[in-house]
């Protein structure tokens, strides 16, 4: 079977009911796998327990640019073959980019709060984070506020491909916002090379969030065509009635 | 007259005529710069330390206020279905649209800001460097604000939109602008490296903002 044939929403519902509970399978023993090699990890020197934090934060922040990158393809089908599978894509793709994204925020102050002594600093990263939430959230917006999917689906495209320029442009500019206010508390990821007996553990997590948002969005993608149908049939009805 | 030509004198006698936005932007302007002091006690050396970023949110806030009308007002009353039928490019068009809204609402900004500067106390070296960044940096809040524009033509809630859409597209302009009106007043770097960071960033967004502008007005008036 060609990636095309996934193409036809009607195929793409059969494949993906068949597909869900096998990718929630292998993202539940992939978690399962993650979680054990991360609590077997041997606590940081000097930040003890709170290490355990990062084998969230950091799949949590891949994830944020991950679905990004997914809505930016998904947007250039949306504009070059005005595809419907394209648009759904891009619209199941943003609540789950913007709660990983909140939780890599969320995780990353609960362990601020231990190691830096504040919940928030008005760090590089943190800022750049916090921006990509607040675009992520203005994408959400955009699609709540046209009423036709698919005119809100090439806003939303338009405005997707504009963020994935300026994004690189406000992470860069905002480090450098950085360095000429030195802050007291800048975290450093330098320093120590990460040990094999931490990264291993890492990398699997990372694979099980990644697998986690294949399931999430796939699933997601299901539900948006399902509600579509609602809306057509509910449409459909209102016409027949008048 | 070209019709570009035609167009840019059009949208600049609806700019300043009763009912047009251009004034609207200074008075807002002056109004927010007013505010602060209010807000922050009559402290002059604080005003003086953060008067160059006042001056650039106060720009940044004006420059979207005249922005949800610009392709509005032309799709309620039909012209924009004219120009989008007309034979010159819809880029080009939209540049200049872009164009009329910065000479009626960037440029009074640019002219009052000195004087708007020495209310907060800055020198004559911290005023000539503001303007030399507000010159630079507001074409571009212009021009990323066009997308935004374009983005919300149809919707009735699009001016709230509009702000939310673009004001977190334009951090790196407020980071460099600020820095580079900061630079001259007291600081690590020189002038020279955020001022020209910022001048990039705004040819950038004269590229980037026309073409996303015409491909959203095209996407949402078909």
């Amino acid at each position: 079977m060609a990636l095309s044939d996934l193409a036809n929403p009607s195929r793409f519902l059969s494949v993906a009911n068949r597909a869900i509970p096998w990718l929630g399978g292998v993202t539940v023993v992939a978690f399962a796998f993650g979680l054990d090699l991360a609590m077997g990890a041997p606590d940081d020197y000097q930040q003890g327990a709170t290490v355990k934090i990062m084998f969230l934060h950091v799949p949590s922040a891949w994830l944020g640019m991950l679905a990004w990158g997914v809505m930016s393809v998904a947007a250039l089908g949306t504009l070059v073959w005005r595809h419907p599978l394209a648009d759904v894509a891009a619209k199941a793709a943003a609540p789950i980019g913007a709660a990983f994204t909140l939780l890599c925020l969320v995780t990353g102050s609960l362990w601020g709060r231990p190691e830096w002594g504040t919940y928030w600093v008005w760090d590089a990263r943190l800022t750049s984070e916090l921006v990509l939430l607040l675009l992520y959230l203005g994408v959400i917006a955009l699609w709540r506020t046209v009423e036709d999917p698919s005119r809100a689906a090439r806003a939303a495209a338009i405005l997707t491909l504009v963020g994935a320029i300026d994004l690189p442009i406000i992470k860069f500019s905002v480090d450098w916002w950085n360095t000429l206010h030195q802050s007291a508390s800048v975290f450093r990821m330098g320093g120590p090379t990460i040990y094999p007996t931490i990264l291993i553990p890492l990398l699997v997590m990372t694979l099980a969030f990644t697998l986690l948002f294949v399931t999430l969005h796939v699933a997601a993608m299901r539900n948006e065509i399902l509600r579509r149908r609602v809306r057509t049939l509910r449409l459909m009805q209102a016409s027949a009635v008048s | 007259m070209s019709p570009l030509a035609a167009l840019l004198v059009r949208d600049m006698r609806i700019a300043v005529r009763v009912g047009g936005g251009a004034f609207m932007g200074v008075l807002f302007f002056l109004v927010v710069v007013t505010l602060v002091p209010f807000a922050l006690g009559p402290d002059l050396a604080l005003l003086k330390r953060i008067g160059p970023a006042i001056l650039w949110l106060a720009a940044l806030l004006a420059n979207l206020l005249a922005l949800d009308r610009l392709f509005a007002a032309d799709h309620e009353d039909g012209s924009l279905d004219l120009v989008l039928m007309s034979r010159a490019p819809l880029e080009i068009v939209v540049a200049v649209k872009g164009v009329a809204h910065w000479l009626s609402t960037g440029l009074p900004l640019i002219i009052a800001a000195p004087l708007i500067g020495l209310l907060l106390n800055l020198d004559a070296r911290g005023d000539t460097t503001l303007v030399l960044t507000l010159l630079v940096g507001t074409p571009a809040l212009t021009f990323i604000g066009l997308i935004g524009a374009a983005i919300a033509v149809a919707l009735r809630r699009g001016g709230l939109l509009l702000a939310v859409l673009v004001l977190p597209l334009t951090v790196p302009v407020l980071i460099f602008g600020v820095a580079a009106a900061n630079a001259a007043l007291a600081g690590p770097v020189t002038f020279g490296t955020p001022f020209v960071i910022l001048c990039a960033l705004s040819l950038a967004s004269l590229v980037v903002g026309p073409f996303a502008a015409a491909a959203a007005l095209r996407q949402e008036l078909e």
